[in-house]
């Protein structure tokens, strides 16, 4: 599905990403793992351009409109499925059936309660929980998700990371979590100052090799 | 568990309430088009671009010169006195002696000296001088409180308060208060070139002799040398140069005119004391003047100031709402950027008087033209500011475009503050409706200019009173709104 040779990123100068070779095949649960500054977002951004069609997003600082309610933020990951008129009446004030589309939604992720809060008002792991709830909104082959589950706590971590994978049929998540990386991906990269340093079969590996990514 | 049901924002039920305010303003307001033929002059006005003239206008250079030298020595002298009133704006009296001078236009200012000072230098210069102290007191006292107070507090006990002061203060601040400033110089251009208008040898004077003459290729000439200076202002205002600048300035503004002792002395004795006391009459026909100023002048005077103001207030946001995405990174590239940037620049570079006046000669007298005016020139400063702001957005890769990413994207995460901008301005509105009374709309202006022109001034003066007041209350309102939504605005508005 994808595949890049070489590929290389730059910001200002600065090499940020180099001599990526990779191989995304349909049905893979890939895991990103690396230190803070190795690339992993910048990784995800270059894949996310190469596929933006199929693929929905997660980001790390989630991406979320502060001053509309929970719904609307879900919503807003299909707003291209609709007209901009049937939008704009949306935000005025919601349909019913797409607040029920939505509320299937939030029950999946326990946040069916603040359908109607402001994101402002929510803590950190609803916010990633709202982030989600519209990446599952949206849909698509692909997604790619950056520290999606950080602020949420371990068990609720298990059943999120589950539900995505189910969900779309190929996913990236870059995670620091080793042992979730683990559990729910089967093939692991590992990113050392903008380099693959590591890619295999998560059956291959145990927690302390992926530890070693972390030392210097 | 009760399902959650959507409720609407507070700002998005304030939002209505100020719509179905106007809403109801506009069955009372005095809308139309009174000319016969709008257009056909709008067309001649246009098609003065084409054939600019300086024909006839001899004393471009001296016009220029002056506008610029009273812009100099008022917004200077307002900074100076504003400095040092700020470092004691918390005691109270200051702060409602600041509110109460800023509350009065300089027009008003302007004309009031007019009456004593005649056509003396001073006329201008503290017509300028008097509302730029006071708002740059306010201004320059909340920069001050926001800064850092570190350094101070680690000063040796006994630092004389002025040292510690430009040592520990000054510094860390000089940036805000430079932007300010020249913020402020290029208002006091404009406030400057509108000064014309009532009788000073400023630009106005000139623009409006063009215009009555029907001189479209001059009033453009004079319109483009008003822009370029403006725009220009950032290269020639230099605060190395500013000395040489103040003193050529004072040279400028002189004229041969003299002050007379007996005109001051006159005013204060005998000009503004209420007509039933000067003649000594009873307290009863003092009350009976009074009641007939306020019934037949002030009232209506507050009335049709507010109907407009409130109309202008909506109809600069929507302006808003429909200009800054010409001007945001968000929607557009560079070039049709530059386009919108260029259109902004020019309807916030024009006083909302000046455009008022151009409106009124194409269509008559109504409401319509102020309404206008004051639509054009607020939506374009507000649209800047809005614009700019929502540059800083960081959007998420995945964004959508067009009118989904105004409506979902950029217009909730900007709403806060452009309401903010929006009340901040309220204040400015209303003080602008009354002043374009002047023109002929029956707001305040309207009453407190007709009582000069009657030399009846004690009038005038409870009349500038009243409106001084209603600028209060309105300046109240509209803090109290922006607290309710939690609100602030930045130092760029003020």
């Amino acid at each position: 599905m994808l595949s890049l040779v070489n590929a290389e990123v730059r910001y200002q100068g600065n090499v940020a990403l180099h001599d990526i070779n990779l191989t995304i095949q349909k049905g893979e649960k890939i895991a990103l793992i690396g230190r803070s500054g190795s690339g992993k977002s910048t990784l995800l951004k270059l894949i996310y351009e190469t596929l933006p069609k199929i693929t929905a997003l997660v980001p790390q600082d989630e991406g979320l409109v502060e001053s509309l309610s929970v719904y609307h933020n879900v919503y807003m990951g299909r707003l291209r499925a609709h007209s901009w008129f049937y939008n704009l009446l949306n935000l005025i004030r919601p349909f019913k059936s797409r607040v029920e589309e939505v509320n299937a939604i939030l029950e999946k992720v326990e946040l069916q309660d603040k359908c109607f809060d402001v994101v402002k008002q929510l803590s950190g792991g609803q916010r990633q929980r709202t982030a989600v709830a519209r990446s599952l909104y949206q849909g698509g082959e692909l997604l790619l998700a950056d520290e999606p589950v950080s602020a949420v706590d371990e068990l609720q971590a298990g059943r999120l990371l589950q539900m995505l994978s189910t969900d779309f049929s190929t996913t990236l998540f870059a995670l620091h979590d080793t042992q979730l990386a683990l559990s729910h991906c089967t093939r692991v990269i590992g990113l050392h100052r903008g380099r693959i340093v590591l890619d295999e079969p998560s059956e291959h590996l145990s927690a302390a090799d992926l530890t070693r990514l972390y030392c210097d | 568990m009760t399902k959650p049901s959507f409720q609407h924002s507070r700002r998005w039920t304030l939002s209505w309430c100020f719509v179905a305010i106007a809403a109801v303003c506009l069955l009372f307001a005095d809308i139309r088009i009174t000319t016969y033929d709008p257009w056909t002059e709008l067309g001649r006005l246009f098609s003065g671009l084409l054939n600019l003239s300086t024909v006839g206008l001899d004393d471009l250079g001296f016009t220029l010169l002056q506008t610029v030298a009273f812009a100099l020595l008022g917004v200077t002298l307002g900074s100076v006195c504003g400095l040092s009133l700020a470092l004691i704006f918390h005691w109270r009296w200051v702060r409602i002696m600041c509110a109460l001078l800023r509350s009065v236009h300089e027009i008003f200012w302007a004309l009031i000296f007019l009456q004593f000072f005649g056509l003396h230098p001073l006329t201008g210069l503290l017509a300028l001088a008097i509302p730029y102290t006071a708002t740059f007191a306010k201004i320059y006292a909340e920069i001050l409180e926001e800064g850092d107070l570190s350094a101070l507090n680690v000063l040796a006990h006994g630092t004389g308060n002025i040292s510690s002061f430009f040592y520990a203060r000054v510094p860390d601040l000089y940036q805000h208060f430079k932007t300010y400033t020249a913020y402020r110089m290029e208002c006091g251009l404009r406030s400057s070139a509108i000064l014309g208008f009532i009788g000073l040898p400023t630009l106005g004077f000139s623009l409006s002799t063009s215009f009555m003459e029907g001189l479209y290729g001059q009033v453009w000439v004079l319109l483009i040398l008003f822009y370029v200076l403006i725009a220009t202002m950032r290269y020639w205002l230099r605060p190395s140069l500013l000395p040489l600048y103040l003193i050529a300035s004072v040279f400028i503004v002189n004229n041969d005119t003299e002050l007379s002792m007996t005109n001051i002395s006159r005013f204060f004795t005998h000009d503004i004391v209420p007509a039933p006391i000067r003649n000594g009459e009873s307290l009863a026909s003092f009350w009976q003047w009074l009641s007939d100023l306020l019934m037949t002048q002030a009232l209506p005077g507050i009335m049709n100031t507010l109907v407009l103001s409130q109309i202008a207030l909506v109809a600069s946001a929507i302006c808003t709402l429909l200009l800054f995405p010409l001007v945001s990174k968000q929607f557009f590239g560079r070039f049709p950027r530059s386009v919108g940037h260029f259109f902004l620049v020019i309807m916030r570079s024009t006083p909302e008087y000046l455009l008022a006046y151009i409106l009124l000669l194409m269509w008559g007298p109504s409401m319509l033209p102020a309404i206008v005016a004051l639509a054009l020139h607020n939506g374009a400063i507000i649209g800047h500011l809005v614009g700019r702001y929502s540059d800083e957005l960081v959007m998420r890769q995945d964004a959508s475009f067009g009118l989904n990413r105004y409506n979902y994207e950029v217009l909730p995460r900007v709403y806060g503050q452009f309401l903010a901008f929006l009340f901040y301005r309220w204040e400015v509105i209303v003080r602008e409706t009354a002043i374009l009374g002047i023109l002929g709309v029956a707001t305040l202006g309207f009453y407190i200019d007709s009582a000069i022109q009657e030399i009846r001034i004690d009038r005038a003066v409870v009349l500038i009173i009243i409106t001084a007041l209603l600028n209060l209350a309105i300046d109240m309102v509209s803090r109290r709104v922006r607290f309710w939504l939690r609100v602030k605005t930045d130092l760029s508005i003020r």
